[in-house]
């Protein structure tokens, strides 16, 4: 349980800070008095977690309301991995825990103590790209990107699954994927290929 | 801050994609501040009414609550009230819902209150226990009904050419009406404005936008501020399709919850609130008629529609415009009305009215070919026109026989049998049809900076966002083709309103406005590298600017190549780091050029419908698209197939569902609300005519994002048509709707 006096003592900021509030300036704009009520808010409940993520341990003390997803991005500041609908419908936030696909959004942080979680951010090896990031790259299996992260992570799991024998068991297994833009065929195309290569993911 | 594309180098690749393939790319939720607080909407739980009371001691207890703010405790703003405002200059009315402005709620799901926290958890538990109590008011919501009511509608456009409905003279005519729901732009990010008061009086917005400097100039006028004080940041824009032309609720609440904490304030919509917060594609109900000679030659069209708009704006489109000039007919008759519901605003989606247009007027042409015992094709080419049948203007460009010509060989047109149920295999009905697109090509001003380094470098800079069509790959092509420079040696930067004014990406239009400018930039870099040439390199110092050109980074003679000075050179004995030069490209006023200036698409699919489930399955896609000289092969190819799929959400899946006993939008999840995913997706070819339009730009462009996807409905139902036989009129076309129907 951390955090909370830290807080307090911003809040007590807080309120003295914004004892008038105006949204321009200019005279003629009346300043609106608006205290921030003197309500001492509850601390945020945290715990501590272990986790492995990209190869790299992390001893951390987390919110247990918070998801991997929102770890990963607003707490880790590992904004690769994407929030499309935070409830499991569309794909953008797919990494691996302990090597299986898993919706990022669907899984509470503090329930993965010990586990090994991998992200897009950790798929290349230094400079040099995952094949799959690479086919993706060739064959223009994104426009806006947003879904990108996911449909690799996607990807990787379905050729390590031997998922990708023909193009119809590809789609059926990434069709937990959303591309909203409609690079769906490139994206199969990128993954045949890495398929057909043989290379090592 | 900005975005800063280098081109990487295999030519075909995106040259931001590393970024996206790399998870380096950076969406505006994705900019972290410090201090920063959360924001989360507590949204309406009724339709209509007014907020009688908001309980916040609950929500202001909870772990991380910093604030609520509703409309009680809401700071004035300017652009809400300008007429209170009279010493403020820059001030214009907020257009749209001015959230926190008032108890009055106009819509489920409207904000009610922005929950304030410390983190994304606290802020979406706080929002939960904020209590709100309404006292309701009778709503209207149900289109279906209440469209039959003429007392309930709007007037909106109507336009006669020739004879009103002549249509029903001709030997042959059909007569039709269609239904289209509500269709929602969903892309994957979902709209998101993180907001910062940098001091008093200048803001710093991060903001999921298709126009920067569009957002600068409303937010500015918001808030009273001048515009350059407003910098508005759009690195990335993870898709938009049209929700994204515009601002919405979570701009102004992001910015007044900034002030009013003072702290930077990061407010992203949930996907259940990207249902009715950033606008939709109206529902919609057409009537067509159309008739024709024996020997195929239309003699009439008629085409009224009506589409919903909110109670607190009008939303408009053109629905029945391809109608009036795309095919030649003497007679043409369209009328257009709106109906006002308890909904919020509808916007531009994707193709906008033309895609819900085109879907009538395409089925109908179909099934009046199918009563003329004339190939779809064959009648569309009887009464293909060179002149743009509204403005008897020429067109500036227009190859679409190519398109059918192409298409019908892509999709195996010759195994379509004229006659339904002809071909099957095994269970499954097979079926061949195609459907016409065209929408306006424009092309507005841009302002372009450009600067060529001593090093070599290039760079060029306008103020404009990609949510995914690749226009700074685009923009770089331009700029090699112009200076004769590799592409490596160039970068695009943009998604920042602090540099030069560029369009809003909609509309068909980036590639040819920005393109343009882009150009006149190069061109001039080229003609100030001459200047600078005559002036720093005596042996050209006598030469005419005629007789030198510059091409690879040197300038030399026409005549004599090797007779040359290297750019760097020139910006060296200049004494300076680089030199630039700003340029705006005018618009176009196709008046002007006395030429209609349009792109146009044929679609072509070939389907399976099952005969005792009537499930549709598609086989094949082949998508055409004549839009001018096409800079971006890769990329262009990647819009088209993307028009494609969101045609198959529109033709199959897409549907908003309402309760009107409640008003509330019942599917408002990815998992309910259906669209295209890989396993629905067949081979789709793409073709291009790629034949430059002499008119519309220095650069022959036109562009394509809105006829990807405008007449691929009406390809699906066409192709359902000659597998059943059976006519299916409203989207979706769901396997239910096939079994319940009449051959």
């Amino acid at each position: 349980m951390m955090n909370c006096y830290q807080m307090n003592s911003r809040r007590g900021f807080i309120r003295k800070a914004v004892g008038l509030t105006a949204l321009t300036v200019g005279s003629s704009i009346l300043a609106t008095a608006h205290p921030i009520d003197a309500f001492v808010p509850a601390p945020i409940p945290k715990q501590k977690l272990t986790l492995e993520i990209n190869g790299k341990q992390m001893d951390l003390m987390v919110d247990i309301r918070s998801t991997v997803l929102d770890l990963l991005r607003e707490q880790l500041g590992m904004t690769g991995t994407k929030k499309g609908c935070a409830m499991g419908d569309c794909g953008a936030c797919m990494i691996h825990i302990n090597g299986n696909r898993t919706n990022a959004c669907l899984s509470l942080a503090v329930y993965n103590e010990g586990n090994k979680i991998t992200t897009i951010e950790g798929l290349a090896k230094g400079e040099e790209l995952h094949p799959m990031q690479a086919a993706f790259l060739k064959h223009d299996s994104f426009q806006c990107g947003y879904c990108t992260s996911g449909q690799i992570m996607s990807a990787v799991a379905c050729l390590k699954e031997g998922k990708a024998k023909n193009r119809e068991e590809i789609k059926d297994y990434m069709k937990r994927n959303i591309c909203r833009c409609g690079s769906y065929q490139n994206i199969v195309d990128a993954i045949e290929e890495v398929q057909k290569s043989g290379a090592k993911i | 801050m900005n975005q800063t594309i280098f081109s990487i180098n295999n030519p075909d690749e995106r040259v931001d994609g590393l970024e996206k393939v790399t998870g380096k790319a950076k969406y505006t939720a994705e900019h972290p501040l410090p201090n920063m607080a959360y924001g989360v909407f507590v949204c309406s739980t009724i339709t209509k009414g007014i907020v009688k009371n908001i309980s916040t001691d609950k929500a202001m207890a909870a772990p991380g609550a910093i604030d609520v703010l509703h409309f009680e405790n809401c700071p004035k703003v300017p652009g809400y009230q300008p007429s209170a405002f009279p010493d403020l200059k820059n001030v214009s009315e907020w257009r749209g819902l001015k959230v926190f402005a008032d108890n009055k709620v106009r819509f489920n799901g409207q904000p009610i209150a922005l929950a304030l926290a410390e983190t994304i958890e606290s802020a979406n538990e706080v929002a939960k226990l904020v209590e709100v109590s309404y006292q309701e008011e009778s709503f209207e919501t149900d289109f279906d009904k209440l469209r039959k009511d003429p007392a309930k509608l709007k007037t909106g456009s109507s336009y006669t050419r020739g004879k009103s409905q002549a249509y029903k003279e001709a030997p042959f005519y059909v007569e039709a009406e269609y239904n289209i729901p509500i269709e929602v732009h969903n892309p994957m990010e979902m709209h998101a404005t993180i907001a910062y008061w940098e001091n008093a009086d200048s803001l710093l917005l991060y903001d999921k936008t298709q126009g920067p400097k569009s957002t600068q100039m409303a937010v500015a006028r918001l808030f009273g501020l001048t515009d350059k004080n407003v910098r508005v940041i759009a690195e990335n824009v993870g898709g938009a399709y049209g929700s994204a032309l515009r601002s919405w609720a979570n701009v102004p609440a992001a910015v007044i919850a900034a002030k009013k904490i003072q702290r930077p304030v990061k407010v992203v919509l949930t996907r259940p609130q990207m249902f009715s917060l950033v606008g939709y594609r109206p529902q919609s109900w057409q009537k067509l008629g159309i008739g024709a000679d024996a020997n195929g030659n239309l003699m009439g069209i008629s085409h009224y529609a009506i589409s919903n708009t909110s109670r607190y704006e009008d939303f408009r489109e053109g629905i029945v415009d391809a109608s009036r000039f795309l095919y030649k007919c003497d007679h043409v008759d369209t009328d257009y009305k709106l109906l006002p519901l308890d909904l919020s605003t509808p916007t531009w989606m994707r193709g906008p009215g033309e895609a819900t247009g085109c879907f009538a007027l395409e089925c109908t042409l179909d099934d009046l070919a199918y009563k003329l015992k004339m190939d779809p094709i064959a009648f569309r080419v009887k009464n293909f026109t060179e002149i743009q049948q509204e403005s008897k203007l020429p067109w500036s460009a227009i190859n679409v026989k190519d398109c059918y010509e192409k298409g019908a060989e892509l999709i195996g047109w010759k195994n379509r049998k004229q006659q339904p149920k002809s071909l099957k295999d095994k269970d499954w009905y097979v079926g061949y049809g195609m459907g016409v697109g065209v929408f306006g090509a424009g092309r507005g001003t841009s302002t372009v900076r450009g600067i060529w380094h001593k090093d070599g470098r290039v760079v060029l800079e306008s103020a404009v966002s990609d949510m995914g069509a690749g226009t700074a790959t685009a923009m770089v092509k331009v700029a090699a083709a112009a200076l004769s420079l590799p592409e490596d040696k160039i970068k695009f930067m943009m998604g920042d309103s602090d540099l030069p004014p560029g369009p809003t990406q909609g509309g068909s239009t980036t590639t040819s406005t920005l393109g343009s400018g882009v150009h006149l930039a190069c061109e001039a870099l080229k003609d100030l590298m001459k200047d600078m040439a005559k002036e720093l390199h005596p042996p050209f110092k006598e030469t005419s600017k005629d007789d030198l050109i510059v091409e690879n980074s040197r300038v030399s003679l026409k005549s004599n190549k090797e007779v040359a000075i290297a750019v760097g050179d020139l910006i060296n004995k200049k004494k300076v780091d680089f030199v630039d030069v700003v340029k705006t490209s005018p618009g176009l006023n196709p008046r002007d050029i006395q030429k209609a200036t349009n792109s146009f698409s044929v679609h072509f699919v070939k389907v399976y419908v099952h005969s005792k489930t009537g499930e549709v399955q598609l086989k094949h896609v082949v998508t055409t698209g004549d839009a001018g000289k096409i800079i971006s092969p890769q990329t262009a190819r990647s819009q088209m197939l993307g028009g494609a799929v969101g045609g198959i959400g529109m033709a199959l899946t897409e549907e908003v569902k309402i309760d009107h006993s409640t008003g509330k939008i019942q599917n408002a999840t990815l998992g309910s609300y259906q669209v295209p995913r890989h396993n629905m997706i067949p081979h789709i070819d793409v073709w291009f005519t790629d034949k430059p339009d002499p008119y519309i730009n220095a650069i022959g462009a036109k562009g394509l994002g809105e006829i990807a996807i405008i007449g691929f409905a009406a390809a699906v139902s066409n192709a359902v048509f000659n597998a059943t036989g059976k006519r299916l009129r409203d989207l979706p076309i769901t396997k239910e709707k096939i079994l319940a129907a009449k051959a």
